[in-house]
């Protein structure tokens, strides 16, 4: 099976996540080859074809005319399946490809059964197995799900893509987060406060158990989101990534953009009043109990020991 | 400006989900059903739109059976000014593209100015359906949106979010589409005058029968919970016992209450 794999070009540079895609290729024992819209003289090292365009022309985000360029690219290389990151790009560019193409389009895979595609659903708490219907299919990969091959080396034939285009879309560039006064990173212990908590008051609780462990406390989006804590506390794929000796998920469900920044942990404790939840799947110990009761009664305690 | 806002209906995320009769979904009784998360932010910020232009005019639709109704009436009590409910008994056999099929169908013709959905659904989250929507019906579509503004009528400065905090500034013209992010806006609590003015909306109702067409792209096979990860260990009772065993736990198996 042909398939064709879709890099990421951003900030001048093509992402590694391309080697996750490689390795789900190899899974499913297709022929891969690339495609970039990125800088035509420095292309990805990887030993077949790259289709590039020249980033300069397209831009880092301009939907429109990076859709009729890979449409260009599966019809040459006559592919049966398209394949991107489940990432802020590929979520995006798959749709519009895949509606192009009349093609399924299976998003967010994290494993394969028998050649069908399984995907999270109901926020990771079930999983769905899918099949397709359609001559070509498009899918879009778990960050993580499958793990990288490594870099790749040799020189690819270059196969240069250009097409007409004056789409709707201005890409005025980006904005970056400032980075805030806690370093999450540095911290031995975290112990992070999700949805559960209930208000804001309760942050209290959370940020009592962290002082009390000498650690620092962190958050899951919503919590952010609602401003109860601030940004730089976010544990995430849009906040922080840390890897600290004791991570404590409290009221916090387990979804995959949380798992992301924080699954390299060495012990994790969740705290949970559903069984169920899927932080359960990479914790060390869960603990089933209303945190509100719960937390002040360890902080107490650990005061002791 | 014509406004339209998609929302669907989910169970709560907490619920305890059992598989259908047929394994092909979760079923549905039981459960306690809510906006979709996303969705919330969508109809706030329709309402937000309006609310800066004023003369404007929002339709909110949903696709799905009876108890759609009361998603419905809420996002007319924030502010929308009619709902369309699409009755559907059985939305979840139908895939992203059939759904967009659908919703693009009602939109043809009606010259909406402004499109929000959320970016994905809870229960299914495909994240396909806005931008499958914008598609069909030809409009520039911005997807994940973590910041709005509408700058005169038709221009719009759009912030995209991509991973570790970086966003994307983008421009687009209308009639354009967007598919909300978590944190886009604070969605607000309807109050008790307008869940009373809500009442007397129009809440129209669309047989989906005749805006349907084509069949699905891709199969359910089923729905199964995953494995749980051996090792873990689940301790319950009570909250003092649950802190003593927690306390020798972590004694015995990590270095941090050294
Ligand atoms: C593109 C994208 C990026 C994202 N980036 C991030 C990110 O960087 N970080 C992040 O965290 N999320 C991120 N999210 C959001 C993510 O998908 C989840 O919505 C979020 O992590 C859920 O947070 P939560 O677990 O706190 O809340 P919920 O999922 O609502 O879970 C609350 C949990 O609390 C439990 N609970 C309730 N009451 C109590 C109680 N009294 N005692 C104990 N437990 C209780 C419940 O059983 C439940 O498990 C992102 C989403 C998207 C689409």
């Amino acid at each position: 099976m042909n398939m064709l794999l879709v890099a990421e070009y951003r900030q001048g540079k093509v992402l590694g996540n391309f080697h996750e895609l490689l390795a789900f290729a190899a899974q499913l024992q297709g022929q891969p080859s690339l495609f970039v819209v990125g800088d035509v003289n420095a292309p990805p090292a990887f030993p077949g074809r790259v289709y590039i365009a020249d980033v300069t022309t397209y831009k880092e985000y301009d939907p429109s005319s990076h859709k009729k360029l890979l449409l260009e690219a599966v019809r040459r290389e006559q592919a049966e399946m398209v394949v991107f990151a489940h990432s802020s790009y590929g979520w995006d560019l798959a749709p519009r490809l895949a509606m192009a193409l009349g093609a399924a389009q299976i998003s967010e895979v994290t494993a394969v059964i028998d050649g069908d595609c399984v995907v999270p659903a109901c926020n990771s708490k079930l999983r769905r197995r899918v099949k397709s219907l359609s001559a070509i299919t498009v899918v879009t990969l778990q960050s993580g799900a499958f793990s990288a091959q490594a870099a790749q080396t040799g020189t690819p034939a270059v196969i240069p893509l250009e097409i007409d285009e004056a789409g709707p879309y201005t890409f005025k560039g980006y904005e970056i987060a400032t980075a805030g006064g806690v370093d999450l990173g540095k911290a031995a212990v975290i112990v992070s406060a999700g949805r559960g908590i209930g208000k804001p008051e309760n942050v209290a609780l959370v940020a009592e158990l962290a002082k009390t462990l000498k650690g620092e406390y962190g958050a899951s989006r919503p919590v952010v989101d609602a401003q109860w804590v601030e940004h730089h506390r976010q544990v995430g794929t849009t906040g922080q990534t840390v890897a600290p000796k004791l991570y404590m998920a409290c009221g916090i469900s387990g979804a995959i953009q949380h798992l992301a920044g924080m699954k390299k942990s060495e012990f994790v404790v969740a705290v949970n009043t559903d069984k169920d939840a899927p932080i359960g799947e990479i914790a060390d110990v869960m603990v089933i109990a209303d945190l509100k009761q719960f937390l002040p009664v360890l902080t107490e305690k650990l005061r002791m020991v | 400006m014509k406004i339209l806002v998609c929302m669907k209906h989910v169970p709560d995320m907490e619920s305890k989900f059992k598989i259908s009769t047929d394994g092909r979904w979760y079923d549905d009784g039981d459960l306690a059903w809510r906006i979709n998360e996303y969705d919330e932010y969508a109809v706030e910020q329709a309402v937000r739109l309006k609310e800066q232009l004023g003369d404007s005019d929002i339709t909110v639709l949903s696709i799905g059976p009876e108890r759609v109704k009361e998603a419905m009436k809420k996002a007319l009590a924030m502010g929308c000014d009619r709902g369309v409910h699409v009755v559907d008994d059985r939305p979840s056999d139908r895939d992203a593209m059939a759904i967009a099929t659908i919703i693009a169908a009602f939109a043809r013709g009606r010259n909406f100015d402004c499109i929000f959905t959320g970016m994905q659904s809870q229960d299914r989250g495909s994240g396909q359906v806005g931008l499958l929507v914008g598609e069909m019906l030809g409009l520039p579509a911005v997807s994940t949106i973590v910041d709005f503004s509408c700058i005169g009528e038709h221009n719009y400065t759009i912030k995209r979010e991509l991973e570790g905090g970086v966003r994307a500034v983008v421009e687009v013209r209308g009639p354009a589409l967007f598919t909300c992010q978590l944190g886009l806006n604070t969605p607000r609590y309807p109050t008790l005058p307008n869940i009373m003015k809500a009442k007397k909306k129009e809440l129209l109702t669309v047989p989906v029968a005749e805006l349907a067409g084509g069949g699905n792209l891709q199969d359910t096979v089923r729905l199964f919970f995953p494995e749980k990860k051996g090792g873990g260990m689940l301790l319950e009772g009570e909250v003092p016992q649950l802190a003593d065993k927690l306390i020798a736990i972590l004694k015995e198996k990590t270095t941090v209450l050294a």
